[in-house]
C-alpha cells in the first residue's frame, strides 16, 4: 500500500472511532450513579490528556534524535515541531474539558490543584517552544535551538509536577491505573473509555502526519526556490 | 574549560564595573518594584509582611531576566558573539563564565533586595545563612536555564518578548520552591534539610548539567 493510502486509512480509522466513541459516550453508556451525565466527559478528557503527553514525548525523543550527531536529520526537527503543535492543541482541550467538568463537580472553573497547575504550565511551556521556532531565521540554527528548548522542557516537567504536588492536591486519583490495578469502571463504560483513548491516538497520528507533510513540503519549496535563484544568476551553462 | 570561564566572567564583570548598567538601571528597577508591591497591597500592611517571600522571588526573577538580557546584549554589538566562537573558547567555558558573571551581579542585587524588604516591609530575616543559601541556589537555577535561553534569543528581533515566555514557565518550580523554602526558614521551621531546598538544588544541578552539555549547539551558527 502506498504512503498516501496508509495516511488515508489512519484518517478513516480516526474519524470512525471518534464517531463510535461519540455515539457510545452520549447515548449507549448509562449515566453514573454519583456523577450523572457528567461522567460522559471521562470518555474524552483522559484521552486528550494522554495524547498531549504522547505528543510531548514524541517531541522530546525526536529533539534528542536531532541533537545526537549520528541521527541528525532535519526530519526529526520537523517531526518535533509537528508533534508539539498538536500537543499544544490537545493540552488546551484537556484544560477546557477539565474546566467543563470541574465547574459542576467542584463548583469552580479552575482550582490550583497539582495536575491542573502542571497542565497549565505545560501549555505555556510549549507555547514558548513554538514561539522560539518562529524567531530564528536560519533553519539549522532553529532546529538546534528548539531541540535544546524541548529538552529543557522535558527535564522541567517532572520537577514542575513534583513541586506542585507538594504544593497542594485535590484532583481525582487515577481511575484505571490506580495503585492496586483494580479498575473502578466496568462494562460498556470501560470499553467506551478505552475506545476514546484509541480514537484520539489515531486522531493524533493523522494530525501529526498531515502537519509533518506540510512542513516537509514547505522545506522542499524553500530549497527549490534557492536552487532556482542560483540558476537564474549563474545560468544553465 | 575553567580558564575560559574565568576569562569570560572577568571580562563581563569588568564591563559592568565600567558601564554600571546593572547598578544604575536594574537596581533602581528593583526598588521601583518593591514600592509598586506596597501600592498593590496598600489596604493590607500585615499581608505585605506575610507574602514577602513570594515578592522577593518574583522580584529576583524579573531582575535576573533583565540581567540576562544585558549579559547577551554585550555580545550582540560588533558581532562579538562570533568573535567568541572564533577564539576557539570551549562553549561550556563560555556558558559557565557568563553564568558566574550574572550570578555575582544578582548576588549583589539580592543583597540590596533583602535590605529593601527588611526596611520597607518589616520582614524579619533572622535565619540569614539559610535564607542566603536557598536564594543563591535558586538564583543559580534560574540563571542556569536563563543563560541558555538568553543566548538563543539574543540575536533575534523579538528577544524582549520571547525570553520571558520561554523562561518564566520553566523556572516556575524555582519560584514555588524558593517561596516555600523562605516561608519555612523565616518561620524557623526548617533548615537545610527542607525538601523545598532539595528541589532547588535538584533544579540547579539538572539545568547546569544540561546547559554545560548543550551550549555548543546553542552557540554555533
Amino acid at each position: 500500500m502506498s504512503r498516501d493510502r496508509w495516511v488515508a486509512l489512519i484518517g478513516a480509522i480516526a474519524f470512525s472511532t471518534v464517531a463510535v466513541t461519540y455515539v457510545m459516550g452520549l447515548w449507549i453508556t448509562p449515566p453514573d450513579v454519583f456523577q450523572g451525565n457528567l461522567v460522559r466527559l471521562i470518555y474524552v478528557h483522559p484521552a486528550v490528556a494522554w495524547v498531549a503527553y504522547l505528543a510531548y514525548g514524541v517531541t522530546s525523543l525526536s529533539s534528542l534524535a536531532y541533537l545526537w550527531k549520528k541521527t541528525r536529520n532535519y526530519r526529526w526537527d520537523l517531526l518535533a515541531a509537528a508533534s508539539a503543535e498538536v500537543g499544544v492543541v490537545f493540552t488546551a482541550l484537556t484544560l477546557i474539558t477539565g474546566s467543563i467538568w470541574g465547574r459542576p463537580t467542584w463548583g469552580v472553573w479552575w482550582t490550583w490543584d497539582a495536575r491542573l497547575t502542571t497542565t497549565a504550565l505545560l501549555l505555556v511551556l510549549y507555547l514558548g517552544y513554538l514561539a522560539l521556532r518562529r524567531v530564528s531565521e536560519d533553519r539549522e540554527q532553529r532546529a538546534k535551538r528548539s531541540a535544546v528548548a524541548a529538552l529543557i522542557a522535558f527535564i522541567d516537567v517532572p520537577i514542575v509536577h513534583q513541586s506542585v504536588v507538594w504544593w497542594k492536591t485535590l484532583h481525582q486519583s487515577a481511575t484505571v491505573f490506580n495503585a492496586d490495578l483494580n479498575p473502578k469502571i466496568h462494562g460498556e463504560m470501560a470499553w467506551t473509555l478505552l475506545l476514546g483513548f484509541l480514537s484520539f491516538t489515531f486522531v493524533y497520528l493523522w494530525m501529526v502526519i498531515k502537519r509533518y507533510d506540510i512542513a516537509n513540503a514547505q522545506f522542499n519549496m524553500e530549497n527549490q526556490s534557492v536552487e532556482r535563484a542560483i540558476k537564474e544568476r549563474v545560468g544553465t551553462a | 574549560m575553567f580558564k575560559a570561564a574565568k576569562v569570560i566572567a572577568l571580562k563581563d564583570l569588568r564591563i559592568e564595573l565600567r558601564s554600571r548598567v546593572v547598578f544604575n538601571q536594574i537596581l533602581p528597577f528593583v526598588a521601583v518594584i518593591l514600592i509598586l508591591f506596597a501600592f498593590a497591597f496598600d489596604k493590607y500592611p500585615t499581608f505585605l509582611e506575610r507574602v514577602t517571600p513570594g515578592l522577593y522571588w518574583i522580584t529576583t526573577l524579573f531582575a535576573s531576566m533583565l540581567a540576562l538580557q544585558r549579559s547577551f546584549s554585550l555580545e550582540a554589538e560588533n558581532g562579538a558573539k562570533d568573535a567568541l566562537i572564533l577564539y576557539g573558547l570551549d562553549p561550556a567555558g563560555i556558558y559557565i563564565g557568563k553564568l558566574l558573571a550574572v550570578l555575582v551581579e544578582m548576588a549583589i542585587l539580592e543583597m540590596f533586595l533583602a535590605l529593601g524588604i527588611v526596611f520597607l516591609y518589616s520582614a524579619h530575616l533572622q535565619e540569614l545563612p539559610d535564607l542566603a543559601f536557598s536564594a543563591l541556589v535558586g538564583t543559580l537555577g534560574i540563571l542556569a536555564v536563563g543563560v541558555t535561553f538568553s543566548a538563543m534569543t539574543s540575536a533575534s528581533k523579538a528577544k524582549e518578548t520571547v525570553l520571558p515566555l520561554l523562561l518564566l514557565p520553566v523556572v516556575a518550580p524555582v519560584l514555588l520552591s524558593g517561596t516555600k523554602a523562605w516561608e519555612n526558614e523565616i518561620a524557623g521551621k526548617a533548615g537545610l534539610g527542607d525538601p523545598w531546598v532539595g528541589l532547588l538544588i535538584l533544579f540547579a544541578v539538572a539545568f547546569l548539567a544540561l546547559g554545560t552539555l548543550t551550549f555548543g549547539s546553542v552557540l554555533e551558527e
